[in-house]
């Protein structure tokens, strides 16, 4: 077994032993936001003509739980560890920066599509919903939770302590979900916040996703991908650079 | 070729007080099937030189080769040759004691290892926790499974950073057995304890740190007969004239002087019943190790503090 995977199936693992708080919990808090919001909007809300708004709202709430639990999984592990002292064992292993970079981001992968699809199985059998595009689905899914899995490892090598891990989740990610359109499209809003949504790059991974779903999407999918594509090598690159150096965890 | 050798180390840390130098130009070898002590007062560097060692901390300048394999540009290289207890009682909450040493073993590439596993957990006294999870242990028996998980690679070089500290006499025992043997069939061993006794019992060379360099480097048969010969040890109430009180070490009742021969020896008891005291309970011992410790820290103050 080549290093990495003992490192990859020691994460799937440790969320998968407490899995009705890692998995089962966050696909709840989705499918009630999915009933609440949609019983109270669906005939208030309209968006692309003749979209039902729970149908219009699905999509953006499974990108949601599934950025968030990617996030979760490689932030809280890796601060846990650092706290914990256990980072110790993997410190000591002759594991590199890439093997850690697979093994994190991979797992917190895994955690946020198995969310993602289990708010969708939940749910299919009440809400209409169409998969235009099955490739733009499967492609947005994996970008976001491969970003947000890189964005969790690295917030989780920056927090020293639990309350700044919470700070950024609190701060940086939760604003940037919510005013990434997973509730409504953005071209309902005044200009001057769809221009602030632009910047967003949560708002890009969201639309790509329900362009998959609808075959309709405030901006072109190809730039979402693009755009989404980018910004992952970015992230990813400084990922590795950090780990390589052994930012905060080698003394 | 050394098991360890460490080429000049030094490790200065930016504090808010200014730079502080934890390690200043420490240099020595450690040869293959080795037994080596590695001894000094709380913040002498011990633990500094372990991390940088071991690759969890880096020299500020100076370099560390393990079985040849540079720490800094090889270092997953180096880190296969070191199994490493680490001083601090770790563990993860989430895994049995089997899981946690599967998936050490996965970390250096072992698809199965379950006879060496099955093999450390005898050893150590812990097959019947194999299944147990590693927040039901006590202190003691995740002091073991910080051994196996550091031994399941099966590492030439093994590094053990104070491993009985707060531990109790039955699992020293089974320890020390099991480092012993492991050493007989060849593995190099590196200690750090405070156990001055044990020190004296296992290793066959010891380095002594003080403020961070290196104070003492010898056989420890050799530091043994370099030291005081004798010790003459006696409870006493009541304050010891000032010109032995300088020469002594007090704890409690119990007072220490080093002597060199039986002249020495009546001088002091000749000083003692000058001033009127009765010293009770009179022996005299040959010097061990905590004399020559105590010896080389207090003689050598050249040494920054």
């Amino acid at each position: 077994m080549k290093g990495w995977r003992a490192l990859f199936y020691k994460e799937i693992l440790r969320f998968w032993k407490v899995s009705f708080q890692t998995i089962a919990a966050p696909v709840l808090s989705a499918v009630l936001y999915l009933l609440i919001f949609g019983h109270v909007l669906e005939d208030r809300v309209q968006v692309y003509g003749q979209l039902k708004y729970t149908s219009f709202l699905l999509p953006g709430l499974i990108m949601m739980s599934l950025l968030q639990n990617a996030f979760a999984n490689s932030s809280s592990s890796m601060v846990q560890s650092k706290i914990m002292g256990n980072l110790v064992f993997i410190l000591l292993s002759p594991l590199g920066h890439w093997s850690w970079f697979s093994a994190y981001v991979l797992s917190a992968m895994v955690r946020g599509l198995a969310v993602g699809s289990g708010v969708l199985l939940v749910t299919l059998y009440f809400v209409p919903l169409s998969f235009v595009y099955p490739l733009w689905i499967l492609v947005f899914a994996l970008l976001g939770a491969a970003m947000l899995a890189t964005l969790g490892l690295i917030a989780g090598l920056w927090a020293e302590k639990f309350d700044q891990m919470a700070a950024f989740q609190n701060f940086v990610i939760m604003p940037m979900t919510f005013l990434s359109g997973v509730f409504y499209s953005i071209h309902s809003l005044p200009p001057f916040w769809q221009t602030f949504s632009h910047l967003n790059p949560f708002f890009y991974m969201i639309d790509g996703f329900r362009f998959g779903f609808f075959g309709v999407s405030d901006v072109s999918p190809w730039l979402s991908f693009g755009l989404v594509s980018g910004a992952l090598t970015a992230i990813a690159s400084l990922a590795l650079y950090l780990l390589k150096t052994g930012y905060k965890i080698r003394g | 070729m050394s098991a360890i050798s460490i080429q000049s180390v030094s490790k200065t840390f930016e504090t808010s007080k200014g730079p502080f130098t934890a390690l200043n130009k420490v240099s020595f070898e450690i040869e293959p099937g080795e037994f080596f002590g590695l001894l000094g007062p709380n913040g002498a560097g011990k633990t500094t030189l372990i991390s940088i060692l071991s690759g969890l901390a880096r020299a500020t300048s100076g370099e560390i080769l393990i079985e040849g394999h540079n720490v800094r540009t090889d270092p997953a290289q180096a880190r296969r040759q070191l199994g490493v207890v680490p001083q601090e009682l770790v563990f993860d909450p989430f895994f049995t004691v089997i899981e946690a040493l599967r998936f050490q073993s996965g970390y250096f590439g072992i698809d199965d290892n379950a006879l060496w596993i099955e093999e450390l957990l005898d050893s150590l006294g812990l097959a019947d926790k194999a299944n147990s999870n590693m927040r039901q242990l006590s202190g003691g028996m995740k002091r073991r499974v910080l051994v196996a998980q550091a031994l399941v690679h099966k590492p030439p070089v093994i590094v053990l950073d104070e491993p009985t500290a707060g531990v109790d006499v039955e699992l020293r025992q089974t320890l020390w057995q099991f480092i012993a043997k492991l050493n007989t069939e060849g593995h190099t061993v590196l200690l750090t304890t405070h156990y001055l006794e044990e020190a004296e019992a296992l290793c066959s060379r010891i380095a002594m740190l003080k403020g961070g360099e290196v104070v003492a480097l010898n056989t420890t048969s050799e530091l043994l007969k370099s030291s005081t010969s004798n010790v003459l040890r006696f409870k006493l109430d009541g304050k010891l004239p000032p010109e032995l009180e300088v020469l002594s070490r007090i704890t409690g009742r119990i007072v220490q002087l080093p002597a060199h021969d039986a002249q020495e020896i009546e001088g002091y008891l000749a000083t003692l019943r000058q001033a009127g005291l009765k010293p009770e309970d009179i022996e005299v011992r040959k010097a061990d190790l905590e004399d020559v410790f105590l010896d080389v820290m207090n003689s050598k103050q050249g040494a920054k503090a």
